[in-house]
């Protein structure tokens, strides 16, 4: 395998050498957490340091034992505390709540369908009386994704040769299903991303049942022609395309909102697929990135790659 | 200048565009992009902070149609404004001093990953600071919780993994704790707008109704935050956070993500729970122990460590100790005094990392303190401004860390008598030690080298950094010497949050 010299002793380096069954970690960490002393005639500020970190790691597996035990108990206790408080909060489900009393609750459900044309009183919430949140929301998406990039993203050719192992290859009663199921699953979730204002579902639903269709593909052909349609570049120009979008749109909508001008946007003929405004090109925006986001993750914690 | 009430939007959209489209850019694309976008922000924070001083009370700007009780709001008044400036300037700093050393300890096809996070972190620090919806804050939080961890980890090394690891867990506990808090108070009240949740929550209080969730929602909420941003018991993330990662990202982790938290817990002890509650209820007598407790074991902690980016780590708890310190004396001047803590700690944390980052880097990337020895000939000019942070923390006049003591001191005047006395000693037991450990470091910094031939490392072989630096030293004694009509704008704008 091609190595890269800086990595050498690195925690993945030693985590892949521990996967591959010819390194105990325990071992290992035993080595670290006491090292054999140096030689003492020219290294003495080292050999202080060495001696230090022998101290810490006998007062660390000291500690160790008594971790489990604070644990149960610190947990115990915010167990107890969260159930006193919650008995004391007005109860769940009764008519007379304050959540279900407020003016808010009031004004979403009585005039959300006049206000905003969505049939689907939740998504005019979500991307109309506080679209504000959910863009946050589907940014946080787009965070994890470029995080779990940093983590585990790699260069193309490095891990060819572990992906046989991983990937359940020639099961027949796997490949027919997926074949069957992946155009009525995607069809599905079409459906419920663009009838997301009119019935239940919406862009995070529609793109977790999108998302997981192209998984189940991935699994069962390892890949294949899936690579041609989504790979690294079109995941970029998908997410890019899609969030550049619902940022725009959104803004445009924000600053006429703000300003008190007129958009062009209308909310048309409750009922009808083309109504409600901004919800309809919002929701498939969401449900585009929910999509990447999952496959991207499966295809990043199997391969290292898209 | 009315239409500048349009930036923050404007301002908070550009930064998600341009991390969506950092993803897709080069390295250097990416690194213009973000340096250009925390130059636009700063500029127009600072239009907006001008106009908005010239009115009488804050603006709310609503998020679509719908004003507060049913949409999402912005809420713009001058301190809001003046912060996410000073915010935005200390990130273009970071990234102008620190990007050397970022860009060799970064793997090659990732580094243009650490521009996409902090232009998030750079969003997300706009809505904290800006935002009248307590459940915006709540994502937003997230946002920066995610692109903090990213910035972390990126230098994949096994001690960096490690800290993320244990830094993603403690804040995840944070985050997890305020979202307890805010689903507590929404179903309380059923409001998530700040205006109204504080209408409602002062009718709730008088009434006597529902007093123990009320208590809890806030208890856990400040906690929540508490240990995002790393109060005393919570403090043990931070050694290894700071310590272990990359010095730009030490220095916008230290500066400003946990100023952020801050700022937004002040935000909501003011504007959700109101002074009147919160300082009625003795929560603030416990952000005060335990800022005091941090101060006194920071410090300590400080002075044991030999690891120069672990003892800067710890003077951080340290500071932060004063911030909640501050919180917990009164909600006019300690609250003053937090606030000016707040930007004297972002200006000069920063100033530091980047400058033993720059020292360690021309003695050999050495971070033990006696490999340090003489380190200032070496890089002289990383030396002064690690002497000139020094002073600041210190707390030597014509600094900030000066007038942020002095107005501790005023504070504790303005409270209790029974705060009087040991916020005094405790300020003169830091302020000691102090001294203690970063004269220390000084001392050593400009100790002759064992060895008399050494390479120095000229101004000009390190532009960007040296820019950096002027520009902290230029805005600390700025704010040093003229902090009195900052103070003004900070006593004119607490009573509008």
């Amino acid at each position: 395998m091609k190595q890269n010299p800086k990595k050498k002793n690195s925690f993945f380096e030693h985590l892949r050498e521990w996967d591959e069954g010819n390194f105990d970690l325990t071992e290992a960490a035993m080595g670290e957490l006491h090292p054999p002393r140096p030689e003492r005639k020219h290294q003495n500020m080292d050999w202080v340091h060495h001696h230090l970190v022998r101290m810490e790691a006998r007062e660390v597996s000291f500690f160790e034992h008594l971790y489990p035990f604070m644990a149960v108990i610190l947990a115990a206790a915010m167990i107890l505390f969260l159930l006193v408080v919650v008995s004391e909060m007005p109860a769940f489900g009764r008519a007379d709540t304050p959540t279900n009393t407020s003016v808010v609750i009031k004004r979403y459900i009585g005039n959300g369908l006049e206000e905003t044309g969505a049939v689907n009183i939740v998504a005019g919430v979500i991307l109309d009386y506080r679209a504000f949140d959910t863009l946050g929301e589907s940014h946080v998406l787009f965070t994890a994704a470029i995080a779990v990039f940093i983590l585990l993203l790699q260069e193309h050719d490095e891990k060819e040769k572990q992906q046989d192992l991983r990937i359940l290859k020639n099961d027949l009663i796997l490949r027919k299903t997926a074949t069957v199921l992946l155009p009525l699953i995607i069809m599905f979730g079409v459906y419920v991303i663009l009838c997301g204002h009119l019935g239940p579902g919406g862009g995070f639903s529609g793109g977790a049942i999108i998302g997981g269709g192209l998984i189940l593909y991935s699994m069962a052909f390892n890949t294949g022609n899936l690579g041609r349609v989504i790979n690294m570049r079109s995941y970029r120009i998908i997410v890019l395309c899609a969030l550049l979008s619902y940022s725009i749109l959104k803004c445009y909508s924000f600053f006429c909102g703000a300003n008190g001008l007129h958009t062009i946007f209308t909310t048309g003929t409750p009922g009808a697929i083309f109504s409600a405004g901004l919800i309809l090109p919002l929701n498939t925006a969401v449900g585009l990135v929910v999509a990447c986001t999952m496959y991207g993750f499966y295809s990043i914690f199997t391969k290292g790659r898209i | 200048m009315s239409f500048s009430v349009n930036f923050p939007l404007f301002l908070i959209v550009l930064s998600l565009i341009s991390s969506v489209v950092s993803s897709l850019l080069p390295r250097r694309a990416a690194r213009v992009t973000a340096l250009t976008l925390y130059a636009l922000s700063f500029a127009g924070n600072l239009t907006l902070f001008l106009y908005l001083r010239t009115l009488s009370g804050p603006v709310n700007y609503l998020m679509g149609h719908f004003p507060h009780p049913w949409g999402n709001e912005l809420i713009l008044n001058p301190v809001e404004a003046a912060f996410s400036a000073l915010f935005s300037l200390v990130l273009f700093l970071c990234i102008l001093g620190g990007h050397h050393p970022l860009e060799e300890k970064i793997a090659p096809n990732k580094q243009h990953f650490y521009y996409v996070m902090t232009d998030l972190v750079q969003a997300s620090l706009l809505v904290l600071v800006y935002t009248n919806d307590l459940f915006t804050g709540y994502v937003f939080i997230e946002i920066c919780t995610l692109s903090s961890c990213g910035i972390l980890m990126i230098r994949e090394n096994g001690r960096t993994i490690l800290a993320s690891i244990r830094y993603m867990i403690f804040s995840l506990i944070g985050s997890g704790l305020f979202l307890f808090g805010v689903i507590f108070l929404y179903n309380l009240t059923g409001h998530l707008l700040m205006p109204d949740l504080k209408e409602s929550l002062t009718a709730l209080y008088v009434s006597g109704e529902y007093h123990l969730p009320l208590l809890a929602a806030m208890s856990l909420i400040c906690i929540g935050l508490a240990i995002k941003s790393g109060l005393c018991p919570f403090h043990l993330w931070m050694a290894d956070t700071y310590g272990a990662a990359i010095p730009a990202s030490s220095a916008i982790l230290s500066g400003l993500i946990s100023k952020g938290y801050i700022f937004f817990l002040i935000k909501v002890i003011l504007s959700v729970f109101g002074k009147y509650i919160f300082y009625a209820n003795g929560l603030h007598n416990v952000l005060y122990v335990l800022g005091a407790a941090g101060i006194v074991i920071g410090s300590v902690s400080a002075l044991q460590e030999d690891n120069i980016f672990r003892m800067i780590a710890y003077s951080s708890a340290a500071q932060i100790g004063y911030i909640y310190m501050g919180i917990g004396l009164s909600a006019t001047v300690g609250m003053e005094a937090a606030l000016f803590q707040i930007l004297t700690h972002a200006m000069t944390k920063p100033a530091l990392f980047l400058a033993v980052a720059h020292l360690s880097r021309s003695a050999n990337n050495v971070k033990k303190f006696h490999n340090l020895q003489g380190a200032a000939f070496k890089n002289p000019f990383a030396g002064f401004a690690f002497t000139f942070g020094a002073f600041s923390m210190i707390g030597l006049p014509f600094t900030m860390g000066f007038i942020s003591k002095y107005l501790f001191g005023l504070g504790a005047f303005d409270s209790t008598h029974t705060k009087l006395v040991p916020t005094l000693i405790v300020l003169a037991i830091s302020t000691i030690l102090n001294t203690l450990y970063f004269a220390r470091t000084v001392i050593r910094l400009y100790n002759k080298p064992a060895e008399d031939i050494y390479r120095r490392t000229g101004l000009f072989s390190q532009k960007s950094y040296v820019l950096a630096g002027i520009a902290f030293i230029f805005i600390n004694l700025f704010f040093g010497i003229f902090a009195r009509s900052f103070i003004a704008v900070l006593a004119a704008g607490l009573p509008q949050f």
